[in-house]
């Protein structure tokens, strides 16, 4: 019974809560004051002109870069901190990291490793799960990607749309909370970036929690619960798609997508 | 030159062929040490304590900037007066070995700044940390990245064997000096020393392309 009401509270609770995240580079205030929430199996859209920040605060969401102030919690659990609010050692944190899946522009696979050693490694080597299981469950993923006959090749040899694919897949096999995604088809030739979207578009159907930064505003649009809107550090809206793309409130917003050519 | 000078090293070939083991095992074994020394003391470079940088900084530019020659002498002539004491082979070795151990850190260094941070950064980022990151990514991309350098720094520990001879370590360079010392026929001696070096170092060559073949795939 117990259980129940915990499971009953958790469904109400916000996967991810960014609260008040600042961050500097020097003199170079890239993140100002960045606050918001997300619920299980939404889809939040990042979008704002080159350089607002969304890659810095991707990065400050998984403690890839520490931000000066403010707070990420991580299904309630503070990333970075222990319940008594001190910081965490190694340990931990690799432990929270593996919660979070991360998608990158240039793919970031290990280069020496497999397909399916790439997807295999961080449920192996880091969360130190049964070997039997992990790779049952890495060849369903990549299966889920469209790759089940790519398993045994290196990354040098796969287009970049496959490249990106295994990039998912290995997010997938952590059995993440939530997948981050930066600018995960911009560096594919636009022939390539269909196959990306469309497992893209799959993951966030099934019901994944996902934050994607694109410049593929009709993908966007489609997928998309909310739209949030970043220009120099601040989000300046947050809406739904309809509301953001019909009837955007700012002029920087209507700027820019002006400047994306979405009509 | 002529044939029976040939004939002469055909003659003394139990002592060319002593001298050939001699380099042989030398190579062999400071060869390997200095890569697995190497490795041991490259993550050192990046410690996060700063003494400890500072230390292996100082020792590995030190040993580069000493002449190896210099070294054996320290070794076989100055340890002993601190109560360590070598046979030739043993000191030989074990100057070769720590000399190029520090070359070798250096060159996996170089390696290791070079592999793509987006790599190393997706590492973290997938919770790999410490001892992990380093056997399960940053190892196998450094060493596959340090082949050819390796490469050339075999080649570099084949021909500094060659100075063995002065403490009478009785390598190939020692077996004809010997030779021509005895029949006086220096020039053919030595030429086909020489050929016996070059031989040792296109057997190296050919091991580091293959490897390198094999890890040109696998690097980035
Ligand atoms: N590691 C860093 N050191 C210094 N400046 C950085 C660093 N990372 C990002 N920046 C700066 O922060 C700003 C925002 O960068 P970024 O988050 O990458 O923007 P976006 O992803 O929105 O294009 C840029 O001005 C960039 O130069
Ligand atoms: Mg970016």
């Amino acid at each position: 019974m117990n259980a129940s009401v915990q499971h009953e509270s958790k469904t109400h609770q916000a996967v991810l809560r960014v609260q008040g995240i600042s961050k500097s580079f020097g003199d170079n205030h890239v993140l100002k004051d960045i606050s918001f929430d997300m619920q299980k199996g939404e889809v939040v859209s990042l979008l704002g002109p080159s350089g607002c920040g969304k890659s810095t605060l991707l990065r400050c969401i998984n403690w890839l870069e520490i931000p000066d102030a403010g707070h990420i919690r991580l299904n309630s659990e503070r990333m970075g901190y222990a319940v008594n609010g001190t910081k965490v050692g190694d340990a931990q944190l690799s432990k929270m990291r593996s919660k979070i899946g991360m998608v990158f522009q240039h793919f970031a696979l290990w280069p020496h490793m497999t397909v399916l050693e790439n997807v295999m490694a961080s449920p192996l080597h880091v969360q130190k799960r049964n070997r039997k299981e992990v790779e049952q469950e890495a060849r369903a993923v990549l299966k889920r990607v469209g790759l089940e006959d790519k398993i045994n090749m290196l990354p040098s040899r796969l287009s970049g749309g496959q490249k990106q694919r295994v990039g998912i897949a290995r997010a997938l096999a952590m059995k993440p909370d939530i997948l981050l995604f930066d600018e995960p088809t911009s560096a594919l030739d636009p022939m390539l970036v269909g196959e990306v979207l469309e497992v893209m578009r799959d993951l966030a159907a099934e019901g994944s929690t996902m934050v994607i930064v694109t410049h593929e505003m009709k993908f966007a649009r489609q997928v998309s619960s909310r739209i949030i809107f970043m220009d120099s550090g601040h989000i300046i809206e947050n809406r739904s798609p309809e509301e953001f793309f019909d009837n955007p409130q700012t002029d920087k917003a209507k700027t820019f997508l002006h400047s994306v050519q979405y009509k | 030159m002529n044939l029976s000078d040939f004939q002469i090293i055909y003659d003394e070939r139990d002592s060319v062929i002593t001298g050939i083991q001699t380099t042989l095992s030398l190579v062999l074994v400071s060869g390997l040490a200095s890569v697995l020394f190497g490795l041991i003391l490259t993550p050192l470079f990046f410690s996060k304590v700063g003494w400890v940088r500072g230390s292996i900084e100082w020792l590995c530019s030190a040993m580069r900037c000493s002449p190896f020659l210099l070294f054996v002498y320290v070794i076989y002539f100055g340890l002993p007066s601190y109560g360590i004491n070598f046979d030739k082979y043993t000191s030989g070795l074990v100057a070769m070995i720590v000399y190029h151990s520090a070359y070798m850190a250096i060159i996996f260094r170089s390696a290791w700044v070079d592999i793509p941070a987006e790599i190393l950064e997706a590492g973290t980022a997938y919770g790999f940390r410490g001892a992990t990151l380093i056997r399960r990514i940053i190892g196998p991309l450094l060493l596959m990245r340090a082949i050819p350098m390796v490469g050339n720094q075999w080649i570099q520990i084949v021909k500094d064997s060659a100075y063995l001879g002065i403490i009478s370590v009785f390598d190939i360079t020692a077996a004809f000096n010997s030779i021509q010392s005895i029949y006086f026929n220096p020039f053919v001696c030595f030429i086909v020393a020489g050929l016996l070096y070059w031989v040792f170092c296109l057997l190296i060559e050919l091991i580091v392309n293959l490897v390198a073949r094999y890890a040109r795939e696998r690097i980035a």
